[in-house]
């Protein structure tokens, strides 16, 4: 994974428009939050291997970045992304890494499903 | 504190639903039965593709994590003697969504199998994970639904921040000391998701002086026998209508 170059990530986000895509998505504070901070309120929410089509993506910010994707009667989108790169099979991966080093959002797109 | 000598046993079936899981609370005890020749069946539920110590900058990305936590998990049984480590292939942080029947028969499968006179896993409502929690409920509805004579011993972790004022100190406590190195190399076998703790560990080692807490929990392992009395709080599998 790399920072984030936005011009780099819309024209990738650009190359699976109109397309059926399959879709990663996820938010996370991590399942120990609670555990360790009583007063924190976990949440997080998880989709793989949605199957969808966007009309038009954007990349919008100033690391992090947030990406919005328009579906044809709905809307997906990200905040706090912070990196990109693929995986072995050519799927898009964007993820946001937080100064500790842990994930806290993640949302991949590819033409196959993930594993 | 008491410690107890570890029991013979047959076979030891552990049951835990991420790489990692055994190498904090039980890998000394692992060492210590798999250094007798005692058979040690570890069935690991998944591969902590949830992870979420990937790094900044990141040296792993959501779909190359499972990769490296299988390969890190292989090392870890290496280090402490399991010969039989069993992949299950369910999926992180989904094991309280899965059909709870299905969750259970896997657990009773093993235990036909392999007959096994001691399981550890997680003490169902202490131990803080949903996954951790979904995989106790199986292990103690599979142990429950044998006849009592025929139970294996149930040894649980637990380490919800309310375990000691509900459910009291463990009533098993195994001084590790002597196989700890074993238990270092499991932890560092994780060293995607133990890399922060052992650095702090480390430094506490160093301090000699240092009558650290740290220290401690990994110099001994503690266990609440489970019992099937009043104390068992784990509900019947609803059915479906």
């Amino acid at each position: 994974m790399e920072p984030i170059l936005p011009e780099k990530v819309q024209e990738l986000i650009d190359k699976f428009a109109g397309e059926e895509i399959y879709l990663h998505l996820e938010t996370t504070n991590g399942a120990y939050a609670s555990h360790f901070n009583e007063k924190f309120f976990s949440a997080g929410a998880y989709i793989r291997n949605a199957k969808l089509t966007y009309e038009h993506g954007k990349i919008v910010g100033n690391d992090p970045y947030r990406v919005g994707l328009k579906l044809e009667i709905g809307w997906v989108y990200a905040e706090g992304l912070t990196h990109y790169g693929f995986d072995e099979e050519g799927h898009l991966l964007m993820a946001g890494h937080d100064f500790d080093g842990k994930l806290a959002v993640a949302l991949q797109i590819g033409k196959t499903p993930f594993k | 504190m008491k410690t107890k000598e570890v029991e013979q046993e047959r076979h030891v079936l552990v049951v835990f639903p991420h790489p990692d899981d055994e190498a904090f609370g039980v890998s000394g005890t692992i060492a210590i039965h798999t250094s007798r020749g005692t058979p040690v069946t570890y069935a690991c539920l998944t591969l902590g593709e949830m992870g979420r110590n990937l790094g900044n900058p990141p040296f792993a990305t959501r779909e190359s994590l499972p990769d490296i936590r299988k390969a890190e998990l292989k090392k870890a049984a290496e280090a402490i003697g399991i010969q039989d480590l069993r992949m299950m292939g369910l999926r992180d942080k989904t094991l309280e969504f899965e059909d709870d029947q299905k969750m259970m028969n896997l657990i009773t499968d093993l235990i036909n199998e392999l007959n096994p006179s001691l399981i550890i896993t997680f003490y169902p409502g202490y131990s803080v994970h949903p996954d951790h929690e979904a995989t106790a409920r199986a292990v103690v509805r599979a142990v429950r639904a044998l006849k009592p004579e025929k139970r294996p011993k149930l040894h649980c972790v637990a380490f919800a921040n309310n375990t000691l004022e509900e459910i009291g100190e463990a009533d098993i406590v195994y001084d590790i000391r002597h196989v700890y190195h074993k238990k270092l190399e499991a932890m560092k076998a994780h060293i995607s998701q133990t890399i922060w703790m052992l650095k702090d560990l480390e430094a506490t080692v160093a301090n000699e002086s240092g009558n650290s807490e740290l220290k401690d929990r990994f110099h001994f392992e503690h266990f609440w026998t489970y019992t099937f009395d009043e104390k068992d709080h784990v509900s019947d599998i609803k059915q479906k209508s």
